[in-house]
């Protein structure tokens, strides 16, 4: 390995950008190469789903970071370049084109990919999943000819992505039918209270919802999808289709080149790899817990504070990532944030209005709180947000009881300034 | 075009031409001014572009909406009677000149 040769990263997302930007942080003098093969500058993924899917506009809008800013922290990016290979052994890295890159250490921050039904006629036009914004582009499009067409947008998945897909089909005009194989939304990440406030508002807004739906097969004519059969004989007609069935963390390059992985990069709280001189962060990765547990995230906030910790990794330091995880997803007008991981709650208090919907549930394991899911509740997501970092938990009790200020705790730690009510 | 100058948390001041209708985060992230995360994009998410306003801008701003207010409630740095989060923050001719202070962390 030559100490002299650039740190490069490979991916040029939100994980991406950010490690070059925290690497200058971290004082970094050397060369610096991220590397995409998307053609466009790296941008923002949520608004694919949100306001970008009903009103696309100018990618200048989506970009994370202007090429100014780049510029100013001396990172070179290069897009349209495809990683093919790692070779450990030389320190080098290979390109579609052929070149090869030497490296000194060496990121990955290659996302994930949309996972895609593997079942009859997935491979029919109007077929789509949502992971980039061409992606976007092209389900804004079929969406707009499905309202003009009277066709029904059929999505498959019942998660975030699928429903945030569903609320903007609304925005648009189209007709909606959700197809989710369990028997309630987002299940595997909110309890049934959560998910029941959702289904009363993609209902109210005129989306069908079917739960239980095992999707058999997809139909067409003329290559064109037409219809989604499920398991019960149904045929659900679609204009098209949106798969929204979750994502596979992109480990292909780092496992090739015998990288511990286990469906994502395994990597600990500091963002290391199995090899001393390789960070990864992001959607690629599946951190080791101190339990031993892997989790893997997909989250922004995951993907900047991974970068973080990658960045200081990569220059020697430590710096764990262990802040409470969290979320956001718009959906009409909810804006549902979330805090912290419920996996294993054994109780759920909630606080605030449930029909508005206005309120937050709070998930408890052994009286201790472990996460806080909110609709429209800003406050009780800001506050959650400071008392999971801080170890700091309410009774059950006192989230239930309305007049209970949770601020208070945040005070009594001094964790709170005077006007910080 | 106005103008508006960024303190930087190490204390480095640097002014940008704004397009009229851009948000204080936009042009700073585009520009590569440090100490602004804007991790939710503008979405009034994430708190992770909380910026100090200086005199005498301040009351020269549309206040708070109710959602920024509830969001400002708990930023990661020091909550501060001038705090606003930056991508609420649109430039308009009237703002020429408005200056920010950056705090040392957003997450
Ligand atoms: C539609 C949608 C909505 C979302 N909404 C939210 C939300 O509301 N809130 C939230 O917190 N998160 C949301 N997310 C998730 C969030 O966008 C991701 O967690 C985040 O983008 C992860 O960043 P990343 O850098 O790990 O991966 P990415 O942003 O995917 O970047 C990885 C990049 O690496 C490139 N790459 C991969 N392999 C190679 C290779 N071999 N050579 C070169 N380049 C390569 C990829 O093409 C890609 O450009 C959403 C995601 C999507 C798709
Ligand atoms: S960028 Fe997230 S709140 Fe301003």
């Amino acid at each position: 390995m030559d100490p002299q040769a650039p740190i490069l990263i490979v991916g040029a997302g939100q994980a991406g950008v950010q490690i070059g930007e925290s690497l200058r942080q971290e004082g970094y003098q050397g060369e610096l190469l991220l590397i995409g093969n998307e053609l466009h500058p790296p941008y923002q993924r949520p608004p694919l789903s949100k306001k970008w899917l009903i009103e696309p506009g100018a990618h200048t809008a989506l970009a994370l970071r202007g090429a100014d800013s780049l510029r100013r922290r001396r990172i070179d990016l290069r897009l349209d370049t495809h990683v093919t290979a790692i070779d450990r052994a030389a320190s080098t890295l290979q390109l579609a084109s052929g070149e090869r890159l030497d490296y000194s250490r060496l990121a990955f921050a290659t996302g994930a990919l949309a996972r895609a039904l593997p079942l009859p006629g997935a491979a029919l036009g109007e077929v789509l999943s949502l992971r980039s914004i061409n992606d976007s582009g092209a389900i804004s499009a079929a969406i707009r000819r499905c309202a003009a067409e009277q066709r029904p947008v059929v999505v498959i998945g019942g998660g975030f992505i699928g429903l945030e897909v569903a609320a903007s089909a609304r925005k648009l005009g189209a007709e909606v039918t959700v197809l989710e194989g369990l028997p309630r939304l987002m299940s595997r990440v909110t309890a049934p209270i959560v998910s029941e406030a959702f289904e009363r508002l993609h209902r109210a807004h005129g989306v069908e919802l079917v739960f239980g739906a095992q999707v058999t097969e997809l139909k067409g004519a003329g290559g064109r999808v037409e219809a989604v059969r499920t398991a019960d004989g149904r045929e659900h007609a679609a204009g098209c289709v949106v798969v929204g069935i979750g994502v596979m963390p992109d480990d292909r390059l780092a496992a090739a080149a015998g990288l511990a992985c286990d469906r994502g990069i395994i990597v600990d709280d500091c963002a290391r790899t199995s090899d001393a001189s390789i960070v990864a962060a992001g959607d690629c990765t599946a951190r080791r817990l101190a339990d031993g547990r892997l989790l893997r995230l997909e989250s922004v906030q995951n993907a900047v504070e991974q970068a973080k910790s990658a960045a200081a990794a990569l220059m020697g330091r430590e710096r764990p990532f262990r802040a409470a995880p969290w979320f956001w997803s718009d959906q009409y007008d909810i804006k549902l944030q979330m805090v912290g991981l419920s996996h294993g709650y054994d109780q759920v208090v909630t606080r605030g209005d449930l029909q508005k919907p206005a309120f937050s549930a709070f998930y408890f394991q052994s009286r201790r709180l472990i996460a806080v899911d909110s609709l429209n509740r800003i406050q009780d997501h800001m506050q959650s947000k400071r008392l999971l970092d801080h170890g700091l938990s309410p009774t059950p009790e006192q989230v239930a009881d309305a007049q209970f200020e949770l601020q208070s705790l945040l005070k009594d730690a001094k964790l709170a300034t005077a006007d910080g009510a | 075009m106005p103008q508006v100058t960024y303190i930087e948390p190490d204390g480095r001041v640097r002014t940008l031409e704004v397009d009229a209708g851009s948000s204080v985060m936009r042009a700073a992230v585009d520009a590569g001014i440090d100490g602004i995360e804007a991790q939710c994009g503008g979405n009034c998410a994430c708190a992770t572009c909380h910026c100090y306003v200086q005199d005498p801008w301040l009351d020269k701003l549309p206040p708070p909406s109710d959602d920024e207010a509830l969001m400002l409630s708990n930023v990661a740095a020091e909550r501060r009677p001038n705090s606003r989060l930056s991508c609420q923050l649109v430039v308009e001719p009237a703002l020429d000149g408005l200056t920010v202070e950056l705090p040392d962390r957003q997450s």
